[in-house]
């Protein structure tokens, strides 16, 4: 199913953990989606000097989560904010169609953690990060039904691909 | 190493007897059943002989009420849409569950869009179907009432019997998806009060692609497949002869054996259900305690993904499945363990182990410790494991 580039970063993931000291973490997905990353970063000289992430999910998200963190790692904040979803699949050298949503994981975590820092930095407080319950399209791309994969418009509240309710998961 | 199969549910083995009865077959270059030259008697006869071993499978005295399918599926589309096209001038009210296969989910959803209402049935927390919820639901509408016998993703086994007493006596068409229950348990058509019963050869260790659906005499039902007079007018087509003979053949060991594969799968089953605690923590049993298949479990590993789990274990050469999302080719958590209740980071973390009579006890010992290596693996991994921890 998935190729071998893909098997060695799931088999080996790189960069695993939490940075108790980070200087800015993100978090996205949740269980409802069937993935979670958090991305733990520590920046020097506007740097990634260090990164790490902890994943639950599949074999895919795992090793997009892996191989992020190796593309991401000693990247100016100017160069990691460039990063996209593509580069992560490319970099593993494909992931199965129904599997590329796994990949958006990976940089959205990403950003979010570089946003974090930037807004610590600039002073700007917010509460400590909770899970949130709910499906957010942080990539700002296309919305797919969370249970057959096929292209809906935002805020429908049914599937009509594949008859599932909607309103629990995406309001 | 040798690849240790605990994905039974998904395929059977074809055993070496039933290898042999069918290789004969081929180099025996059956004819065509409906010949009436000597070579077309010839395979007419064993046509026959199949369908009296299968016949006996299922407790069926009629052996007619045996229509020969291309497999499980087939079965149950036949069963439905054939029940409904021909019951429609009675009525239009198909009662189901919300634990079905995806051929029974999908074959009254066809139905639906053509216009026939539909009422599906909730389970308790432990995925059983209370007989007295479709007793409500039958109104003057109702022709059909569609439970699966066995659940494939808890093993659960439905009160069936009970079931076929309330649709008797309403005189509602019954039918029940037994694909993962014939050849396993005994089943008995004629105590279970079913109209129609849909099975699977290779449930019981003969080849794919062949299968079976009982029709008790009398009963409404349209062909699915329009054509000749095969199988006594109720599926045209000329019959999967090999096939078929290679069913006949797993119908007979299956009976023979019965006694000794239960025994056999039981003792795999306790031993994995008594170690586990040795090895994991935090996990929950899906499969009922008292009514399920004892060649299946479900495990649900909390705080990790399925397909993870499965992907590590099979790095070990063992085989097992996943009800998660991810390995289904979409999102969905399953709708099955979603009605049990639990929550989308349980079901995603869903492991079906379904044993077999090629199975030893080292074959669980081997597959334990592969588990424990897994989950202490992507546990640490895992962001929710290290809430979990952080949060107390």
């Amino acid at each position: 199913m998935y190729n071998e580039t893909v098997m060695d970063h799931f088999r080996n993931p790189r960069n695993v953990g939490v940075l108790e000291d980070a200087d800015g973490v993100g978090e996205v997905g949740n269980p409802i989606c069937g993935d979670m990353m958090t991305v733990y970063l520590k920046i020097k000289d506007d740097c990634i000097k260090d990164i790490r992430f902890q994943t639950f999910g599949c074999g895919s998200a795992i090793a997009v989560s892996s191989m992020l963190t190796e593309i991401a790692k000693g990247k100016s904040l100017n160069d990691a904010k460039n990063i996209t979803n593509m580069d992560v699949a490319e970099a593993l050298e494909g992931l199965p169609t129904n599997k590329l949503h796994c990949s958006n994981l990976g940089a959205d975590a990403l950003q979010l953690a570089i946003k974090d820092y930037e807004d610590k930095k600039a002073g700007i407080t917010k509460p400590a990060p909770i899970r949130v319950e709910k499906h957010e399209h942080t990539h700002g791309d296309k919305c797919y039904c969370p249970y057959c994969d096929i292209e809906i418009s935002e805020n429908v509240t049914f599937c009509e691909a594949c008859q599932s309710n909607l309103e629990e998961h995406h309001h | 190493m040798k690849i240790i199969n605990l994905d039974h549910i998904s395929a059977n083995p074809i055993l070496p007897e039933i290898k042999d009865v069918m290789i004969k077959a081929i180099q025996q270059d059956y004819a065509n059943p409906s010949s009436q030259h000597k070579s077309g008697e010839q395979a007419a006869e064993a046509l026959v002989k199949a369908r009296k071993s299968v016949a006996k499978l299922i407790n069926c005295a009629v052996e007619k009420e045996i229509v020969f399918t291309s497999g499980g599926t087939e079965s149950i589309n036949h069963a439905i849409k054939g029940v409904a096209l021909a019951n429609a001038d009675k009525g239009k009210h198909i009662i189901t569950s919300n634990i079905e296969h995806n051929a029974v989910i999908r074959s009254i959803r066809r139905l639906k869009s053509a216009g026939y209402k539909v009422t599906s049935i909730s389970v308790d927390n432990q995925c059983r179907v209370n007989p007295q919820d479709v007793a409500d639901a039958i109104c003057d509408e109702t022709i059909l009432v569609s439970i699966m016998h066995s659940n494939n993703e808890t093993g659960t086994i439905q009160p069936i019997e009970e079931i076929g007493k309330l649709t008797k006596e309403k005189k509602v068409i019954f039918h029940t998806d037994a694909v993962d229950s014939v050849g396993i348990v005994p089943i008995d058509v004629q105590k279970l009060g079913v109209d129609l019963l849909s099975f699977a050869s290779n449930t019981f260790y003969g080849p794919a692609g062949v299968g079976g659906l009982y029709i008790r005499r009398g009963s409404r039902v349209f062909p699915l497949l329009d054509g000749g007079v095969q199988e006594h007018n109720k599926r045209a087509g000329a019959e999967n002869l090999i096939g078929i003979i290679g069913m006949g053949k797993a119908a007979q060991l299956a009976r023979q054996d019965m006694d000794k594969r239960l025994a056999h799968v039981k003792e795999i089953k306790e031993k994995i259900l008594k170690q586990l605690p040795d090895y994991i923590d935090e996990y929950i049993i899906n499969t009922h305690p008292e009514y399920s298949l004892p060649s299946l479990l479900s495990i649900s590993l909390k705080y990790i993904e399925g397909e993870s789990v499965m992907l590590m274990l099979d790095d070990e050469n063992i085989a097992v499945s996943t009800r998660s999302a991810c390995a289904t080719g979409s999102l969905r958590a399953s709708h099955v363990l979603m009605s049990l209740g639990l929550n989308h980071a349980d079901a995603q973390g869903t492991l079906v182990i379904s044993f077999g009579v090629d199975n030893t006890k080292e074959d669980v010992d081997r597959f334990l410790t592969a588990l424990k290596n897994a989950v202490t693996t992507l546990r640490d991994i895992s962001p929710l494991y290290n809430k979990r921890n952080s949060s107390g």
